[in-house]
């Protein structure tokens, strides 16, 4: 491989684990938006789209690569339902763990949501065990600029970084589209802005509340689906890692900011891929941690943030 | 069953430990324009806040056409017609003034029936009509102020709570504030105003209560509020 290809190698490679990531930011950013709460169990339903999607495809039987039909319908069947559940189970954390404790002071729901996430990881163990997680090729895996385009080169691009764009993107695009142009996401940003005043509108807060968590855990289950069929391998804990990355990510795009969150995902994605090139992967994390601290310390507000009165 | 808009019996209202409202009472008649005057922390806005349900009363009744709203949560009261511009006008500002707006209309299907408000409150504050895709928290604090009040007329409510909608404007917007109060009661909207303009709000008012630490210590016709010795003292700045 020349330089040159590993560096597109590289900026290819952090495209798409950006876009995951900016999937699961979304939900950090959407929730710290509406209720000032860093949901730090959010990483673990990365895990939990992950994990379920896998149950679904073998409660279906499938074992290997689908194909034709199949593929289509089961693909698109269990990314909405790991979607749904995901979503839902977000919507039942907040109830049980969260909503009591809206009035309390802000550190309260945060320590709870540390807690809420050990809960939600020992779950997980209990469930799939405590070791490596393998998951199957289900969606085709063709090397596409090789054997679509006979290109000679080793700059690998696969359907499966195809179906990972493929998803991440529309997704994205929905969600903006919801919050800029829809009623609702409207209600959703003028709740975020100030809480009382959308009351006195007739807006339900609490629901409001409820669907942020529900698309905001929908978005980190497809995200945690997605990266299975991705990577092929996970564990009870990869929701610390990427949940780390993707928090990383909304802060440096700025929290409460939808658009940040996208941008942070795409360059802590970037980031992430050059570091594991060209430092090494042991690194990475620290790098991470690194930017998360400088960002913290020198813009908290973040890329795109502009302070405390005006979010979402 | 009372006859009355809106109604407040023996109202107590509480922040934690402070007893903020004691024991208030007050209507608001179909049709009316009542102003709750009084001095600063006397309760006016807890007043306003426990009708639009953000501050439940801990005793007490309100009650809107007969049926009781307090401890309702503030969405079911807006919901069931009280239309709101509070103090410090909460506009969203990272919205724009037509998505303020709209939020105004959050409970409302009658797409129609919109259209022919949002042309009602660009017929009111011309200005909003040229701001329309500028962010709330670029206008300035009359601008904001229309958009307050056209916002809370967009629910086409049956009681319209004025949280002193001239505080803080340069003399030519309160007139035009007032004037607009008064425009938007000829076309039947009932007002409940609080001011701490007393001089104007009595003058557009056709009744008035004032409010003192909590308690009504004075009510009545505007007229005779406005010639009243402890309300011209007290409050119009007269010796
Ligand atoms: N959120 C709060 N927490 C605690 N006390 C409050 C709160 N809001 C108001 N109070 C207290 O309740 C009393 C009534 O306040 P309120 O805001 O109703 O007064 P007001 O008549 O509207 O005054 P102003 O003319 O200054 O707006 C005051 O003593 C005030 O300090
Ligand atoms: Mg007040």
């Amino acid at each position: 491989m020349s330089p040159t290809e590993v560096l597109i190698q590289q900026l290819l490679n952090g495209l798409t684990i950006g876009a995951y990531l900016a999937l699961i930011a979304l939900g950090y950013t959407m929730v710290y938006g509406i209720i000032e709460l860093i949901n730090f169990a959010h990483g673990d339903l990365f895990t939990f789209g992950f994990l379920i999607s896998l149950s679904l495809f073998r409660l279906y039987g499938a074992t290997g690569t689908l194909v034709g039909f199949e593929l289509v319908w089961l693909f698109t069947t269990v990314l909405l339902l790991t979607m749904l559940l995901t979503g839902i189970l977000n919507v039942v954390i907040d109830r049980i763990a969260y909503k009591p404790l809206r009035k309390a002071p802000r550190l309260a729901p945060l320590i709870t949501a540390v807690g809420m996430s050990f809960a939600l990881e020992n779950i997980f163990a209990n469930w799939y065990g405590s070791s490596q997680i393998n998951y199957p090729d289900f969606f085709p895996r063709i090397d596409i600029l090789r054997e679509w385009f006979q290109m000679d080169t080793y700059i690998l691009f696969t359907t499966q970084d195809l179906l990972l764009v493929g998803v991440t993107i529309p997704l994205m695009i929905g969600l903006r589209f919801f919050i800029q142009r829809t009623k609702l996401g409207k209600a959703m940003r003028a709740s975020a802005q100030n809480a009382n005043a959308a009351a006195i509108m007739g807006i339900n807060v609490e629901r409001v509340i409820m669907i942020t968590f529900f698309i905001g855990g929908a978005l980190a289950g497809a995200a945690g689906m997605i990266f299975g069929n991705f990577l092929h391998t996970g564990r009870y804990l990869m929701g610390f890692d990427a949940g780390l990355f993707a928090f990383t990510a909304a802060v440096f795009g700025g929290i409460g900011n939808i658009t940040g969150a996208m941008l942070g995902g795409l360059i802590i994605g970037l980031i992430k891929a050059f570091s594991d090139q060209y430092l090494a992967a042991q690194w990475t994390r620290a790098v991470i941690f690194a930017i998360l601290i400088l960002v913290l310390v020198f813009r908290p507000q973040g890329l795109l943030g502009q302070g405390e009165a005006e979010k979402a | 069953m009372s006859s009355h808009m809106l109604e407040l019996q023996n109202v107590h209202s509480f922040y934690g430990h402070i007893h903020a409202l004691k024991g208030v009472s007050l209507h608001v008649d179909q049709g009316e324009i009542v102003t709750l005057i009084g001095s600063n922390g006397a309760g006016k806005s807890t007043t306003i806040r426990t009708i639009s349900g953000l501050l439940h009363p801990r005793r007490g009744t309100v009650t809107l056409e007969g049926q009781s709203i307090a401890g309702l949560p503030a969405h079911q009261v807006a919901g069931l017609g009280v239309g709101q511009a509070p103090e410090g006008r909460w506009i969203f500002p990272k919205l724009t003034v037509l998505e303020n707006l709209e939020m105004g209309a959050f409970s409302r299907k009658d797409t129609d029936g919109i259209a022919d408000d949002l042309e009602y409150a660009f017929s009111l504050f011309p200005r909003l009509k040229e701001r329309l895709n500028q962010q709330g928290g670029t206008l300035s604090g009359g601008e904001q102020q229309m958009l307050a009040i056209g916002r809370a007329l967009m629910a086409r409510p049956r009681l319209l709570l004025l949280d002193e909608p001239s505080m803080g404007l340069a003399p030519m917007l309160v007139e035009l504030i007032f004037d607009t109060v008064a425009s938007i009661n000829r076309q039947g909207m009932t007002i409940l105003l609080v001011e701490q303009n007393a001089l104007m709000a009595l003058q557009v008012a056709h009744r008035g209560y004032v409010l003192q630490t909590g308690e009504i210590v004075l009510g009545g016709d505007a007229k005779e509020l406005q010639t009243n010795e402890q309300v011209r003292k007290a409050y119009l700045g007269e010796e």
